[in-house]
């Protein structure tokens, strides 16, 4: 199983999408066979993966609008990502390159 | 739009059986005996009227399916109509023929998923049950595209008699096409698959097997591939739901604009089907006699109607049971519980053991194999 850690990049796989449900009145994340429903906080978190941000950055936007605890909000995250990392309706980005080369070993 | 009630919710899969037309001829294929013809096929005007209607519905799922979907000239506009309406569209293909021409096309009308079958993992006995020569490499290489573009992938495969000792092979070929999902499928007897029962037919011994091959294959390949398993009525103890509950979640729309509770309702007598030519969907999911006919649990006997399992099975299959007991208000004889289940268990291993009759393999016209059941 994957481990997710804040540095992590969350990111829907082709095929897998989120939509607003108008008949139900729901967020659902709809995958190949599969259509899971999200609660609102579920589907908040989803919307805002877009394959650039870190879940330290999502849970940085979640924690200023919701304006709850930060550590509780991202153990809440993660574990809720895990659970979707292990059906397979959520990727992990490879690690992105490091943008800055510590050329002189001195930081930088 | 009319109004469902309460009880009945929205339907959530929309089978498209865009055409019966097909380059194959797999003798468990799931369309009916009596095929239904180009001449008579929907156009494209009504399908995508019927999407729109079965996005208004609640649907989130269409399965573009047949025969062969990309036989129909209209499938990128069809998926295209599906994409605007903010439908899922899964192409369940077999590959071959016009798949390869057509698949740019359809990634541009904003295709989602990609389902192809496959017959075995070797490809003289893919072809032999496929009844075409060079249809698995065709599949293998069209499959390989699909992955190469980015898409999802499937395998389907369907298991029987034929290639039921090979599972490990169709799993193995799964990996390297780089798949997603796999489902393996044992066959469910009706239409084609009925006809040829005893050609298909798997010992219990080598069911047993299969199983436990995936079982340990889901294990090793977790977090690669998943591994759907449909497991095979005549060993099993409790029936399958059969599409979720008859008229809770899916939808079939056939060729000529039938609208049926699954694709095998046809083959119970005195159901009275509407057609999308004639009425709405909406109407037809609320309404429509045959939806209402199995519709919940106010339809069952006993020993359903007392039964603890009564919402999670569903009573089973009605089309199994009218095939098996005669009755399609019966209790599924796959259930342990119904009083014909001993029989078709006993029917299952004497077919098993015996010598395979050849296949009757699908035609336009309608097999001469007497009816086995």
């Amino acid at each position: 199983m994957t481990q997710l850690s804040p540095a992590t990049i969350p990111r829907l796989p082709h095929g897998v999408r989120l939509k607003f449900d108008q008949v139900r009145n729901v967020n659902v994340l709809l995958a190949p066979e599969r259509a899971f429903e999200l609660d609102p906080t579920a589907a908040e978190v989803l919307s805002c993966i877009d394959g650039r941000r870190s879940i330290g950055e999502i849970v940085d936007v979640l924690a200023v609008k919701f304006t709850a605890e930060r550590a509780i909000i991202e153990a809440d995250v993660i574990d809720m990502l895990a659970g979707l990392v292990g059906r397979r309706v959520l990727e992990v980005a490879p690690q992105a390159p490091a943008t800055r080369l510590d050329l002189y070993g001195n930081g930088t | 739009m009319a109004m469902a009630p309460e009880h009945n919710p929205a339907p959530i899969g929309l089978l498209a059986e865009l055409t019966h037309r097909c380059p194959l001829r797999c003798p468990y294929c799931s369309n009916p005996l009596a095929l239904d013809r180009r001449s008579g096929e929907l156009d494209t005007a009504a399908w995508t009227r019927v999407l729109s209607e079965a996005a208004a519905l609640g649907v989130l799922h269409v399965h573009l399916s047949g025969g062969e979907p990309t036989a129909r000239a209209d499938i990128e506009e069809i998926t295209a109509h599906c994409a605007h309406e903010g439908l899922y569209t899964n192409l369940i293909t077999s590959g071959i023929g016009p798949a390869h021409a057509k698949l740019d096309g359809l990634v541009r009308a904003g295709l989602d998923h990609v389902q192809v079958s496959v017959q075995a993992a070797d490809a003289g006995e893919a072809d032999a049950i496929a009844g075409l020569g060079g249809a698995h490499e065709q599949k293998l290489t069209f499959a390989r595209r699909v992955v190469a573009i980015g898409l999802p992938l499937t395998i389907n495969a369907v298991i029987h008699r034929g290639n039921i000792r090979h599972v490990d092979r169709i799993i193995g070929l799964a990996v390297s096409l780089g798949a997603k999902r796999l489902e393996i499928a044992h066959t469910q007897y009706y239409g084609w698959a009925l006809v040829n029962r005893a050609a298909l037919m798997p010992s219990r011994e080598d069911v047993d097997r299969s199983i436990a091959t995936v079982e340990v294959a889901r294990a090793r390949l977790e977090g690669r591939l998943v591994i759907d398993l449909v497991v095979p009525d005549y060993y099993a103890l409790y029936p399958k739901a059969c599409a979720g509950g008859w008229g809770r979640r899916l939808i079939n729309v056939t060729p000529s604009g039938q609208v049926l509770p699954c694709h095998a309702a046809q083959t119970i007598p005195g159901l009275e089907f509407w057609n999308v030519t004639d009425r709405s969907l909406a109407e037809i999911w609320s309404a429509s006699p045959a939806f209402q006919a199995f519709r919940g649990t106010d339809w069952m006997p006993d020993p359903c109607r007392s039964c603890d399992r009564r919402e999670r099975d569903w009573g089973g299959c009605r089309c199994q049971a009218f095939a098996l007991a005669g009755d399609a208000a019966a209790t599924d004889p796959a259930c342990s519980l119904s009083p014909h289940h001993a029989m078709i268990q006993g029917l299952a291993a004497a077919e098993a053991d015996a010598e395979p009759p050849a296949y009757a393999y699908r035609t336009m016209s309608r097999p001469t194999v007497a009816d086995p059941a």
